[in-house]
Protein backbone atom coordinates (compact mmCIF):
# COMPACT_ATOMS: atom_id res chain seq x y z
CA UNK A 1 0.00 0.00 0.00
CA UNK A 2 3.05 2.41 0.71
CA UNK A 3 4.13 2.80 -3.14
CA UNK A 4 0.53 3.18 -4.23
CA UNK A 5 0.79 6.88 -3.95
CA UNK A 6 3.65 6.83 -6.31
CA UNK A 7 1.17 5.10 -8.07
CA UNK A 8 -1.74 7.82 -7.82
CA UNK A 9 0.64 10.45 -8.73
CA UNK A 10 0.94 8.20 -12.19
CA UNK A 11 -2.33 8.33 -12.50
CA UNK A 12 -2.56 11.85 -11.37
CA UNK A 13 -0.49 12.44 -14.47
CA UNK A 14 -2.33 10.95 -16.74
CA UNK A 15 -5.51 12.86 -15.59
CA UNK A 16 -3.67 15.99 -16.51
CA UNK A 17 -3.12 14.22 -19.97
CA UNK A 18 -6.75 13.42 -20.00
CA UNK A 19 -7.94 17.04 -19.26
CA UNK A 20 -5.30 18.59 -21.69
CA UNK A 21 -6.71 16.98 -24.45
CA UNK A 22 -10.43 17.18 -23.84
CA UNK A 23 -9.92 21.11 -23.30
CA UNK A 24 -7.91 21.27 -26.08
CA UNK A 25 -10.27 18.70 -28.32
CA UNK A 26 -13.33 20.79 -27.01
CA UNK A 27 -12.03 24.20 -28.20
CA UNK A 28 -11.35 22.25 -32.00
CA UNK A 29 -14.70 20.98 -31.73
CA UNK A 30 -16.54 24.26 -30.78
CA UNK A 31 -14.36 25.83 -34.10
CA UNK A 32 -15.36 23.38 -36.32
CA UNK A 33 -19.06 23.25 -35.15
CA UNK A 34 -19.60 26.59 -36.02
CA UNK A 35 -18.01 26.67 -39.31
CA UNK A 36 -19.40 23.27 -40.28
CA UNK A 37 -22.68 24.59 -39.00
CA UNK A 38 -22.75 27.61 -40.04
CA UNK A 39 -21.57 26.66 -43.33
CA UNK A 40 -24.45 23.97 -43.91
CA UNK A 41 -26.58 27.08 -43.73
CA UNK A 42 -24.61 29.41 -46.38
CA UNK A 43 -25.93 30.77 -49.65
CA UNK A 44 -23.47 29.44 -51.54
CA UNK A 45 -23.74 26.03 -52.92
CA UNK A 46 -19.99 25.21 -52.79
CA UNK A 47 -19.57 25.73 -49.21
CA UNK A 48 -22.94 23.88 -48.01
CA UNK A 49 -21.08 21.33 -50.40
CA UNK A 50 -18.14 21.59 -48.39
CA UNK A 51 -19.34 21.44 -44.66
CA UNK A 52 -21.83 18.48 -45.51
CA UNK A 53 -19.13 16.54 -47.09
CA UNK A 54 -17.03 17.34 -43.77
CA UNK A 55 -20.05 16.51 -41.34
CA UNK A 56 -20.97 13.46 -43.29
CA UNK A 57 -17.51 11.88 -43.59
CA UNK A 58 -16.30 12.42 -39.92
CA UNK A 59 -19.68 10.94 -38.47
CA UNK A 60 -19.89 8.16 -41.15
CA UNK A 61 -16.32 6.79 -40.09
CA UNK A 62 -15.48 5.78 -36.64
CA UNK A 63 -13.39 8.23 -34.05
CA UNK A 64 -10.74 5.35 -34.12
CA UNK A 65 -10.64 5.20 -37.93
CA UNK A 66 -9.75 8.31 -38.18
CA UNK A 67 -7.52 8.83 -34.87
CA UNK A 68 -5.66 6.01 -36.35
CA UNK A 69 -5.45 7.49 -39.85
CA UNK A 70 -3.78 10.96 -38.13
CA UNK A 71 -1.30 8.72 -36.45
CA UNK A 72 -0.10 6.35 -38.83
CA UNK A 73 -1.44 7.78 -42.50
CA UNK A 74 -0.59 11.64 -42.36
CA UNK A 75 2.87 11.55 -41.87
CA UNK A 76 3.17 9.45 -45.11
CA UNK A 77 1.81 12.31 -47.15
CA UNK A 78 4.68 14.69 -44.96
CA UNK A 79 2.43 15.82 -42.01
CA UNK A 80 4.25 14.06 -38.97
CA UNK A 81 1.81 14.87 -36.17
CA UNK A 82 2.59 14.17 -32.31
CA UNK A 83 0.26 11.59 -30.64
CA UNK A 84 -1.16 14.61 -28.49
CA UNK A 85 -1.54 16.15 -31.66
CA UNK A 86 -2.95 13.35 -33.64
CA UNK A 87 -5.59 13.02 -30.87
CA UNK A 88 -6.56 16.74 -30.51
CA UNK A 89 -7.20 17.38 -34.19
CA UNK A 90 -9.20 13.26 -34.56
CA UNK A 91 -11.26 14.22 -31.57
CA UNK A 92 -11.79 17.66 -32.66
CA UNK A 93 -12.91 17.46 -35.75
CA UNK A 94 -14.97 13.97 -35.27
CA UNK A 95 -17.04 15.88 -32.27
CA UNK A 96 -17.22 18.83 -34.50
CA UNK A 97 -19.11 17.08 -36.83
CA UNK A 98 -21.18 16.45 -34.60
CA UNK A 99 -21.83 19.71 -33.17
CA UNK A 100 -22.18 21.21 -36.82
CA UNK A 101 -25.60 19.63 -36.66
CA UNK A 102 -26.56 20.77 -33.65
CA UNK A 103 -25.63 24.47 -34.37
CA UNK A 104 -27.82 23.99 -37.50
CA UNK A 105 -30.59 22.52 -35.84
CA UNK A 106 -30.57 25.60 -32.94
CA UNK A 107 -29.96 28.58 -35.40
CA UNK A 108 -32.98 26.92 -37.63
CA UNK A 109 -35.24 26.32 -35.04
CA UNK A 110 -35.12 30.35 -34.12
CA UNK A 111 -38.39 31.56 -35.28
CA UNK A 112 -38.45 33.09 -38.70
CA UNK A 113 -39.83 36.64 -37.43
CA UNK A 114 -36.35 37.26 -35.63
CA UNK A 115 -34.74 37.57 -39.08
CA UNK A 116 -38.11 39.56 -40.31
CA UNK A 117 -37.32 42.06 -37.42
CA UNK A 118 -33.68 42.38 -38.61
CA UNK A 119 -34.48 43.19 -41.71
CA UNK A 120 -36.60 45.58 -40.45
CA UNK A 121 -34.77 47.36 -38.23
CA UNK A 122 -31.98 47.25 -41.19
CA UNK A 123 -29.18 45.20 -39.46
CA UNK A 124 -26.13 43.77 -41.69
CA UNK A 125 -25.75 40.24 -42.18
CA UNK A 126 -23.34 40.40 -39.20
CA UNK A 127 -24.70 42.21 -36.46
CA UNK A 128 -28.11 39.74 -37.19
CA UNK A 129 -26.00 36.92 -36.27
CA UNK A 130 -24.32 38.20 -33.71
CA UNK A 131 -26.91 39.82 -31.48
CA UNK A 132 -29.88 38.69 -32.06
CA UNK A 133 -30.18 34.80 -33.65
CA UNK A 134 -27.02 33.48 -31.76
CA UNK A 135 -27.47 34.90 -27.92
CA UNK A 136 -31.05 32.58 -28.79
CA UNK A 137 -29.70 30.01 -30.79
CA UNK A 138 -26.64 29.56 -28.31
CA UNK A 139 -28.55 28.36 -25.62
CA UNK A 140 -30.22 25.86 -27.45
CA UNK A 141 -27.39 24.18 -28.21
CA UNK A 142 -25.98 24.28 -24.79
CA UNK A 143 -27.12 20.95 -23.53
CA UNK A 144 -26.37 18.97 -26.69
CA UNK A 145 -22.70 20.50 -26.29
CA UNK A 146 -22.60 19.07 -23.08
CA UNK A 147 -23.55 16.00 -23.97
CA UNK A 148 -20.49 16.16 -26.53
CA UNK A 149 -18.32 17.24 -24.35
CA UNK A 150 -18.44 14.12 -22.24
CA UNK A 151 -18.74 12.10 -25.41
CA UNK A 152 -15.16 13.69 -26.31
CA UNK A 153 -13.64 13.18 -22.63
CA UNK A 154 -14.61 9.21 -23.19
CA UNK A 155 -13.29 9.56 -26.36
CA UNK A 156 -9.74 10.50 -24.70
CA UNK A 157 -9.56 7.27 -23.99
CA UNK A 158 -8.95 5.93 -27.01
CA UNK A 159 -5.40 8.00 -27.63
CA UNK A 160 -3.96 5.68 -24.79
CA UNK A 161 -3.96 3.19 -28.31
CA UNK A 162 -1.52 5.49 -29.91
CA UNK A 163 0.56 5.38 -26.74
CA UNK A 164 -0.38 9.13 -25.78
CA UNK A 165 0.47 8.69 -21.76
CA UNK A 166 -3.22 9.71 -20.92
CA UNK A 167 -5.28 8.23 -17.67
CA UNK A 168 -5.98 5.09 -19.51
CA UNK A 169 -2.51 4.34 -20.63
CA UNK A 170 -1.13 5.05 -17.21
CA UNK A 171 -3.45 2.65 -15.79
CA UNK A 172 -2.15 -0.21 -17.77
CA UNK A 173 1.51 0.54 -16.31
CA UNK A 174 0.14 0.50 -13.16
CA UNK A 175 -1.58 -3.19 -13.85
CA UNK A 176 1.82 -3.96 -16.04
CA UNK A 177 3.72 -2.48 -12.96
CA UNK A 178 2.01 -4.26 -9.70
CA UNK A 179 -0.20 -7.07 -11.13
CA UNK A 180 -2.84 -5.55 -9.25
CA UNK A 181 -5.92 -4.66 -11.84
CA UNK A 182 -8.99 -3.49 -9.58
CA UNK A 183 -7.51 -0.55 -8.23
CA UNK A 184 -5.90 1.26 -10.94
CA UNK A 185 -9.17 1.17 -12.94
CA UNK A 186 -11.81 1.62 -10.49
CA UNK A 187 -9.50 4.65 -9.97
CA UNK A 188 -9.79 6.07 -13.08
CA UNK A 189 -12.96 5.00 -13.23
CA UNK A 190 -13.86 7.12 -10.84
CA UNK A 191 -12.00 10.44 -11.87
CA UNK A 192 -13.57 10.02 -15.42
CA UNK A 193 -16.99 9.89 -13.61
CA UNK A 194 -15.78 12.95 -11.60
CA UNK A 195 -14.78 14.88 -14.91
CA UNK A 196 -17.81 14.10 -16.28
CA UNK A 197 -20.17 15.21 -13.69
CA UNK A 198 -18.01 18.37 -13.85
CA UNK A 199 -18.68 18.74 -16.95
CA UNK A 200 -22.50 18.46 -16.91
CA UNK A 201 -22.58 21.02 -13.86
CA UNK A 202 -20.54 23.58 -15.45
CA UNK A 203 -22.44 23.12 -18.65
CA UNK A 204 -26.22 23.24 -16.64
CA UNK A 205 -25.01 26.14 -14.64
CA UNK A 206 -23.98 27.86 -17.93
CA UNK A 207 -27.23 27.62 -18.98
CA UNK A 208 -29.07 28.83 -16.57
CA UNK A 209 -26.87 31.74 -16.62
CA UNK A 210 -27.19 32.35 -20.39
CA UNK A 211 -31.22 31.95 -20.62
CA UNK A 212 -31.64 35.06 -18.06
CA UNK A 213 -33.65 37.28 -20.14
CA UNK A 214 -34.68 35.35 -22.93
CA UNK A 215 -37.76 34.64 -21.32
CA UNK A 216 -40.31 36.00 -23.85
CA UNK A 217 -38.06 34.99 -26.73
CA UNK A 218 -38.75 31.28 -26.51
CA UNK A 219 -42.41 29.94 -27.58
CA UNK B 1 4.06 6.90 -50.46
CA UNK B 2 1.83 5.56 -53.38
CA UNK B 3 -1.51 3.70 -53.29
CA UNK B 4 -0.59 -0.19 -54.43
CA UNK B 5 -3.46 -1.52 -55.30
CA UNK B 6 -2.13 -5.09 -55.89
CA UNK B 7 -1.78 -4.94 -52.00
CA UNK B 8 -4.97 -3.61 -51.85
CA UNK B 9 -6.67 -6.74 -53.29
CA UNK B 10 -4.48 -8.74 -51.17
CA UNK B 11 -5.27 -7.92 -48.03
CA UNK B 12 -9.35 -7.18 -48.54
CA UNK B 13 -10.23 -10.99 -47.71
CA UNK B 14 -8.52 -10.60 -44.37
CA UNK B 15 -10.04 -7.32 -43.98
CA UNK B 16 -13.78 -8.91 -44.69
CA UNK B 17 -13.27 -11.90 -42.26
CA UNK B 18 -12.44 -8.75 -39.56
CA UNK B 19 -15.97 -7.53 -41.22
CA UNK B 20 -17.89 -10.76 -40.69
CA UNK B 21 -16.78 -10.57 -36.61
CA UNK B 22 -17.42 -6.20 -36.41
CA UNK B 23 -20.73 -7.38 -37.54
CA UNK B 24 -21.35 -10.29 -34.98
CA UNK B 25 -20.22 -7.97 -31.92
CA UNK B 26 -22.20 -5.28 -33.29
CA UNK B 27 -25.59 -7.51 -33.65
CA UNK B 28 -24.73 -9.17 -30.43
CA UNK B 29 -24.25 -6.28 -29.08
CA UNK B 30 -27.69 -4.20 -29.74
CA UNK B 31 -29.19 -7.73 -28.61
CA UNK B 32 -27.54 -7.15 -25.26
CA UNK B 33 -28.10 -3.34 -25.32
CA UNK B 34 -32.42 -3.61 -26.23
CA UNK B 35 -32.98 -6.22 -23.36
CA UNK B 36 -30.39 -4.59 -20.79
CA UNK B 37 -32.09 -1.10 -21.74
CA UNK B 38 -35.15 -2.04 -21.17
CA UNK B 39 -34.48 -3.34 -17.62
CA UNK B 40 -32.81 -0.47 -17.05
CA UNK B 41 -35.83 2.04 -17.67
CA UNK B 42 -38.21 -0.45 -15.89
CA UNK B 43 -36.12 -0.20 -13.25
CA UNK B 44 -35.45 3.24 -12.61
CA UNK B 45 -39.53 3.85 -12.99
CA UNK B 46 -39.69 1.40 -9.46
CA UNK B 47 -40.72 2.86 -6.64
CA UNK B 48 -38.99 1.58 -4.50
CA UNK B 49 -35.95 3.94 -3.77
CA UNK B 50 -33.73 0.91 -2.82
CA UNK B 51 -33.82 -0.21 -6.61
CA UNK B 52 -34.62 3.16 -8.63
CA UNK B 53 -31.48 5.58 -6.99
CA UNK B 54 -28.81 2.54 -7.25
CA UNK B 55 -29.95 1.73 -10.87
CA UNK B 56 -30.06 5.72 -11.68
CA UNK B 57 -26.84 5.51 -10.42
CA UNK B 58 -24.89 3.20 -12.08
CA UNK B 59 -26.55 4.04 -15.67
CA UNK B 60 -25.04 7.73 -15.08
CA UNK B 61 -21.97 6.34 -13.89
CA UNK B 62 -21.44 4.14 -17.01
CA UNK B 63 -22.53 6.45 -19.17
CA UNK B 64 -19.97 9.17 -17.69
CA UNK B 65 -17.21 6.66 -18.33
CA UNK B 66 -14.98 6.09 -21.65
CA UNK B 67 -16.22 2.23 -23.00
CA UNK B 68 -12.79 1.17 -23.44
CA UNK B 69 -11.78 1.11 -19.69
CA UNK B 70 -14.81 -0.28 -18.91
CA UNK B 71 -13.76 -3.38 -21.44
CA UNK B 72 -10.10 -3.40 -19.53
CA UNK B 73 -12.42 -3.56 -16.40
CA UNK B 74 -14.56 -6.49 -18.20
CA UNK B 75 -11.34 -8.31 -19.34
CA UNK B 76 -9.02 -8.23 -17.04
CA UNK B 77 -10.87 -8.60 -14.01
CA UNK B 78 -13.53 -10.67 -14.30
CA UNK B 79 -10.93 -13.61 -14.68
CA UNK B 80 -9.34 -12.86 -11.10
CA UNK B 81 -13.08 -13.30 -9.60
CA UNK B 82 -13.01 -16.49 -11.15
CA UNK B 83 -15.23 -15.56 -14.29
CA UNK B 84 -13.58 -16.65 -17.25
CA UNK B 85 -14.59 -15.02 -20.62
CA UNK B 86 -13.37 -15.51 -24.43
CA UNK B 87 -12.53 -11.60 -25.70
CA UNK B 88 -15.67 -11.58 -27.88
CA UNK B 89 -18.24 -12.30 -24.92
CA UNK B 90 -16.63 -9.93 -22.79
CA UNK B 91 -16.56 -6.92 -25.99
CA UNK B 92 -20.46 -8.11 -26.24
CA UNK B 93 -21.01 -7.78 -22.77
CA UNK B 94 -19.40 -4.37 -22.26
CA UNK B 95 -20.68 -2.58 -25.57
CA UNK B 96 -24.38 -4.12 -24.51
CA UNK B 97 -24.20 -2.72 -20.88
CA UNK B 98 -22.87 0.59 -21.94
CA UNK B 99 -25.50 1.15 -25.00
CA UNK B 100 -28.03 -0.33 -22.62
CA UNK B 101 -27.91 3.21 -20.94
CA UNK B 102 -28.28 4.98 -23.48
CA UNK B 103 -31.01 2.58 -24.98
CA UNK B 104 -32.96 2.98 -21.54
CA UNK B 105 -33.22 6.55 -22.02
CA UNK B 106 -35.09 6.01 -24.94
CA UNK B 107 -37.19 3.42 -23.48
CA UNK B 108 -37.98 5.82 -20.56
CA UNK B 109 -39.12 8.33 -23.02
CA UNK B 110 -41.02 6.05 -25.16
CA UNK B 111 -42.73 4.88 -22.04
CA UNK B 112 -43.63 8.11 -21.02
CA UNK B 113 -45.16 8.58 -24.17
CA UNK B 114 -47.67 6.26 -23.25
CA UNK B 115 -51.06 8.20 -22.25
CA UNK B 116 -51.67 8.14 -18.45
CA UNK B 117 -55.31 6.61 -19.81
CA UNK B 118 -53.52 3.29 -20.51
CA UNK B 119 -52.37 2.77 -17.24
CA UNK B 120 -55.79 3.46 -15.66
CA UNK B 121 -57.62 1.23 -18.20
CA UNK B 122 -55.34 -1.24 -17.43
CA UNK B 123 -55.68 -1.08 -13.44
CA UNK B 124 -59.85 -0.62 -14.29
CA UNK B 125 -59.55 -3.96 -16.46
CA UNK B 126 -57.42 -5.53 -12.96
CA UNK B 127 -54.46 -6.58 -15.16
CA UNK B 128 -51.39 -7.35 -12.23
CA UNK B 129 -48.10 -5.06 -13.16
CA UNK B 130 -46.74 -7.71 -15.49
CA UNK B 131 -49.63 -7.88 -17.72
CA UNK B 132 -50.06 -4.39 -17.98
CA UNK B 133 -46.20 -3.92 -18.97
CA UNK B 134 -46.20 -6.53 -21.28
CA UNK B 135 -49.78 -6.21 -23.35
CA UNK B 136 -50.65 -2.81 -22.86
CA UNK B 137 -47.14 -0.35 -22.32
CA UNK B 138 -44.65 -2.43 -24.05
CA UNK B 139 -46.54 -2.62 -27.25
CA UNK B 140 -47.26 0.71 -27.76
CA UNK B 141 -44.27 2.61 -26.07
CA UNK B 142 -41.79 0.10 -28.46
CA UNK B 143 -42.22 0.72 -32.26
CA UNK B 144 -42.15 4.59 -32.26
CA UNK B 145 -38.16 4.19 -30.71
CA UNK B 146 -37.58 1.51 -33.24
CA UNK B 147 -35.67 4.35 -35.44
CA UNK B 148 -33.92 5.69 -32.63
CA UNK B 149 -33.09 2.87 -30.82
CA UNK B 150 -31.78 1.54 -34.42
CA UNK B 151 -29.62 4.88 -34.33
CA UNK B 152 -27.69 3.74 -31.27
CA UNK B 153 -26.91 0.45 -32.82
CA UNK B 154 -25.12 2.32 -36.03
CA UNK B 155 -23.19 4.46 -32.84
CA UNK B 156 -22.17 1.31 -31.24
CA UNK B 157 -20.96 0.02 -34.99
CA UNK B 158 -18.79 2.79 -35.00
CA UNK B 159 -17.25 1.78 -31.92
CA UNK B 160 -16.27 -1.96 -32.33
CA UNK B 161 -12.74 -0.77 -33.21
CA UNK B 162 -12.33 -0.81 -29.29
CA UNK B 163 -13.17 -4.60 -29.13
CA UNK B 164 -9.25 -4.55 -30.88
CA UNK B 165 -7.74 -3.31 -27.13
CA UNK B 166 -9.14 -6.18 -25.85
CA UNK B 167 -7.94 -8.59 -28.27
CA UNK B 168 -11.19 -9.02 -30.30
CA UNK B 169 -9.73 -9.98 -34.28
CA UNK B 170 -12.04 -7.71 -35.46
CA UNK B 171 -11.63 -5.36 -38.99
CA UNK B 172 -9.91 -2.95 -37.16
CA UNK B 173 -7.18 -5.19 -35.50
CA UNK B 174 -6.84 -6.97 -38.95
CA UNK B 175 -6.11 -4.17 -40.39
CA UNK B 176 -3.38 -3.13 -37.74
CA UNK B 177 -1.73 -6.44 -37.48
CA UNK B 178 -1.64 -6.72 -41.34
CA UNK B 179 -0.13 -3.15 -41.39
CA UNK B 180 2.60 -3.84 -39.12
CA UNK B 181 3.50 -7.16 -40.91
CA UNK B 182 3.73 -5.54 -44.03
CA UNK B 183 4.54 -2.17 -42.64
CA UNK B 184 2.26 -0.15 -44.64
CA UNK B 185 -0.36 1.91 -43.61
CA UNK B 186 -1.68 3.77 -46.05
CA UNK B 187 -4.03 0.56 -47.66
CA UNK B 188 -5.29 -0.97 -44.84
CA UNK B 189 -5.85 2.03 -43.03
CA UNK B 190 -7.59 3.68 -45.40
CA UNK B 191 -9.56 0.58 -46.47
CA UNK B 192 -11.19 0.05 -42.85
CA UNK B 193 -12.00 3.60 -43.23
CA UNK B 194 -14.12 2.61 -46.72
CA UNK B 195 -15.60 -0.71 -44.89
CA UNK B 196 -17.10 1.62 -42.61
CA UNK B 197 -18.20 4.53 -44.45
CA UNK B 198 -20.09 1.80 -46.69
CA UNK B 199 -21.84 0.11 -44.08
CA UNK B 200 -22.39 3.31 -42.41
CA UNK B 201 -23.80 4.41 -45.61
CA UNK B 202 -26.40 1.82 -46.15
CA UNK B 203 -27.33 1.81 -42.62
CA UNK B 204 -28.58 5.28 -43.36
CA UNK B 205 -30.58 4.31 -46.25
CA UNK B 206 -32.44 1.13 -43.21
CA UNK B 207 -32.65 3.55 -40.77
CA UNK B 208 -34.64 6.28 -42.85
CA UNK B 209 -36.76 3.18 -44.37
CA UNK B 210 -36.83 2.26 -40.59
CA UNK B 211 -38.39 6.12 -39.90
CA UNK B 212 -41.11 5.53 -42.50
CA UNK B 213 -41.91 2.50 -41.68
CA UNK B 214 -42.96 3.32 -37.85
CA UNK B 215 -43.75 6.74 -38.38
CA UNK B 216 -46.22 7.61 -36.16
CA UNK B 217 -50.00 7.80 -37.21
CA UNK B 218 -51.75 11.21 -36.67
Amino acid sequence: MAQWSGYLELILQGALVTLQLTVLGTVVALIMAFLGGLGRLSRHWWIRWLATGYIEFFRGTSIFVQLFWAYFVLPLFGIPLSPLQAGVLALGLNVGAYGAEVVRGAIQSVPKEQYEACTALNLTGWQRMRHVILPQAFVLMLPTFGNNAIELLKGTAVVSLISLSDMTFQAQVVRAQTGETALPFLTILLLYFVFSTAISTAIRGLERHLARGLDGTRS
Amino acid sequence: MDWDWVFAAEIIPTLLDGVVITIQATLLGSAVAMVVGMFFAILRRSRNVFVSKPVGFFIDFVRGTPLLVQLYFLFYILPDIGILLSPLVAGVIGLGLHYGTYTSEVYRAGIDNVPSGQWEAAKAANLTMPQTWCHVILPQAIPPMIPVLANYIVSMFKETPLLAAITVLELMNQARSLANFHYRYLEPMTLVGVFFLIISVFSVVLLRWLENRFKRVG
